[in-house]
């Protein structure tokens, strides 16, 4: 399949439905051949985002580029761009074969090319075989494959997934998030993922951008995105997380709004307002000390999560590795954490 | 079924054996009286007879292909519209579907007849200079059953169309299909199981249609219903309108039948 991955730039892109700002002054690059993951939650724009992009709505403001030509009010039968649906949408009345032919029918494409184009893209997402099938005699997971063949199978310059994986079972969902990272890195193809799934977001992408209220809260490669979040939206919506406000009040030392003093790794400036998280695998042993009493505990195989009540008032989410018993609720707990594993923003 | 689960559809199925299985039977008694089966060579072997059946096929095909035409784009249109437009065509299609065939049959005679409206207004501006006959003609009658079956073609397409995913457009306008390609490849095959149920209820009730045919067509244009209604009311041949019917009885469970068989072999993989 022959390569022929686009750029993508969205510019100041803006659109209102009523009184909701879906979209509110998005730009955003994306570079050729890069897994681009929209994270957030349900009402965050990034289907209306999709939508602009695949041109199902158009924008109030802004343009969309590919390679540098404006598409932003092209149709979408004129982009060129795959697209995975939710729910897969294959025709129902068309075989594995018929549907994965579609696009290269509606191009025009020879007969003879057609078959061995399909043939090729069956093989690629190892649906070999399957080709009369109906889609209706397939399982969640073959249907979704079907719909990614249907989507490469005409070299698009984008691909975009619209949550693709919500419908499956963990298990599944996981084997074909790692094949279709496998194929979209052997293809070279410029992609966006949509999902509300931050552990999904992590597993796939090169770069993630988190929105939320129709605007774009950060955009960053995935560690940067889970160890250095921008702000308390992205700390808290990624991951699991003890997030606290406060002012520095020596270099090194922030006291938060309860009154704790904190020691950080930071050169923020004295009198600056902060926010502070600790992620709850990152206690153990370490300068800053919190002594309490646990109030929850909940097994989860290779880990305890605890609620732990601090003597002076804190409350902490705390992972320990699952070594020994649970501990029980009402036991003492004493956890530390690292100045240079907290984060601070 | 169990003598329990039989018990509470009782009431339904003695009436039904009185009010259908009953008189159907005594029907079919009729046609073979004497115990001859004369009056269905009569039926089925006079030209004058089959071409009565001839009329009646043609009409009832003729009336379910112009429901189509007419019916697939209205069905489609108001499973597709704003809600408030939805409503004004659900109320124009069920109003008339409301009001009785006769009242309706009479009204078309006012608007198709010699001074009715439409000559009249043919004539105002200048189309036509003597009235077309519109009533007691093959026109006429094929107007008015349109007019009565349309609802019936309608309602199962426009069910069809509001089955279909909408997200399955957005998939081929994706895949770069234009407007019509989409109507062909998508829109069409997937609503045609409504076309289907449509075209049967509105051919099925063509062939035994009796108000419309009998007045507008003014006993010019020959039904097999209007025949059979001739038999009985004026030569009083009972045996031969019993015969006549029992073939239009046949010829409809034959028609519907057949579409069963189609639509349940559309249905399987």
């Amino acid at each position: 399949m022959a390569e022929r991955s686009g750029e993508l730039r969205l510019g100041g892109l803006s659109k209102r439905f009523g009184e909701v700002r879906a979209l509110d002054d998005v730009s955003l690059d994306i570079a050729p051949g890069e897994l681009l993951t929209i994270l957030g939650p349900s009402g965050s724009g990034k289907t209306t985002l999709l939508k602009v992009v695949a041109g199902f709505e158009t924008p109030d403001a802004g343009s969309v580029k590919i390679d540098g030509t404006e598409i932003t009010s092209l149709p979408p039968a004129k982009r060129d761009i795959g697209m995975v649906f939710q729910n897969y949408a294959l025709f129902p009345h068309l075989t594995v074969a018929g549907n994965v032919a579609f696009p290269l029918e509606m191009r025009n494409v020879a007969r003879p090319e057609i078959g061995r184009r399909v043939a090729e893209a069956l093989a690629l997402v190892e649906l070999g075989g399957y080709d009369r099938r109906l889609p209706r005699q397939l399982s969640g997971g073959q249907q979704q494959r079907v719909a990614l063949a249907r989507a490469i199978v005409f070299n698009p310059r984008l691909l975009l997934l619209d949550e693709p994986f919500g419908a499956l079972d963990r298990k599944l969902r996981e084997t074909l998030q790692l094949e279709v990272r496998r194929l979209q890195r052997r293809l070279g193809l410029t992609t966006i993922f949509i999902t509300h799934d931050q552990e999904e977001a992590l597993v796939l992408s090169d770069r993630i951008a988190v929105m939320n209220r129709g605007s774009i809260q950060q955009v960053a490669g995935t560690t940067e995105i889970y160890e250095r979040p921008a702000n308390d939206f992205v700390a808290d919506f990624v991951g699991e997380s003890n997030i606290f406000h406060g002012t520095v009040t020596e270099v090194g030392s922030v006291t938060l709004e309860s009154g704790r003093r904190l020691l950080i790794h930071h050169p923020a400036g004295v009198g600056s307002r902060v926010g502070v998280l600790m992620r709850p695998e990152r206690f153990g042993r370490g300068a800053n000390n919190f002594n309490g009493e646990v109030r929850e505990a909940v097994y989860l195989g290779s880990s305890f999560k605890l609620r732990l009540a601090c003597d002076d008032g804190l409350e902490l989410v705390v992972r320990q590795p699952a070594q020994g018993s649970l501990p029980t609720p009402g036991s003492r707990l004493s956890v530390g954490i690292d100045p240079a594993s907290i984060h601070v923003f | 079924m169990t003598s329990r689960g039989f018990l509470p559809a009782l009431p339904a199925l003695v009436l039904l054996f009185a009010v259908f299985i009953f008189p159907v039977a005594r029907m079919l008694g009729f046609s073979v009286e004497g115990g001859t089966l004369d009056w269905y060579a009569k039926a089925l072997g006079e030209g004058l007879y089959l071409q009565v059946f001839w009329n009646t096929f043609e009409i009832a095909l003729l009336v379910t292909a112009v429901c189509l035409l007419l019916g697939y784009p209205l069905g489609f249109l108001i499973a597709t519209t704003t809600p408030v437009w939805a409503t004004m065509g659900f109320i124009f299609i069920l109003l008339p579907l409301w009001t009785s065939v006769l009242v309706r049959t009479y009204a078309w005679m006012v608007l198709l007849g010699r001074n009715g409206v439409f000559n009249r207004w043919l004539i105002d501006i200048g189309a036509i200079s003597d009235p077309i006959p519109l009533l007691n003609s093959f026109t006429g009658v094929l107007i008015g059953m349109v007019h009565v079956l349309l609802p019936y073609m309608v309602l199962p397409i426009y069910g069809a169309v509001r089955r279909l995913d909408p997200a399955l457009v957005s998939a081929a306008q994706g895949l770069g299909a234009s407007t019509w390609r989409i109507f062909w490849r998508v829109y069409l095959p997937l609503t045609l199981p409504g076309i289907f149920a449509g075209g049967t209820i509105v051919f099925v009730l063509s062939l035994g249609f009796f108000i419309t045919p009998a007045l507008l067509g003014g006993g010019k244009v020959m039904m097999l219903a209007v025949l059979i209604e001739q038999q009985i009311h004026q030569t009083l041949n009972w045996p031969f309108a019993a015969a006549l019917s029992a073939v239009l009885l046949a010829l409809t469970i034959g028609v519907y039948s057949l579409a069963q068989a189609v639509t349940r072999q559309e249905a399987e993989p």
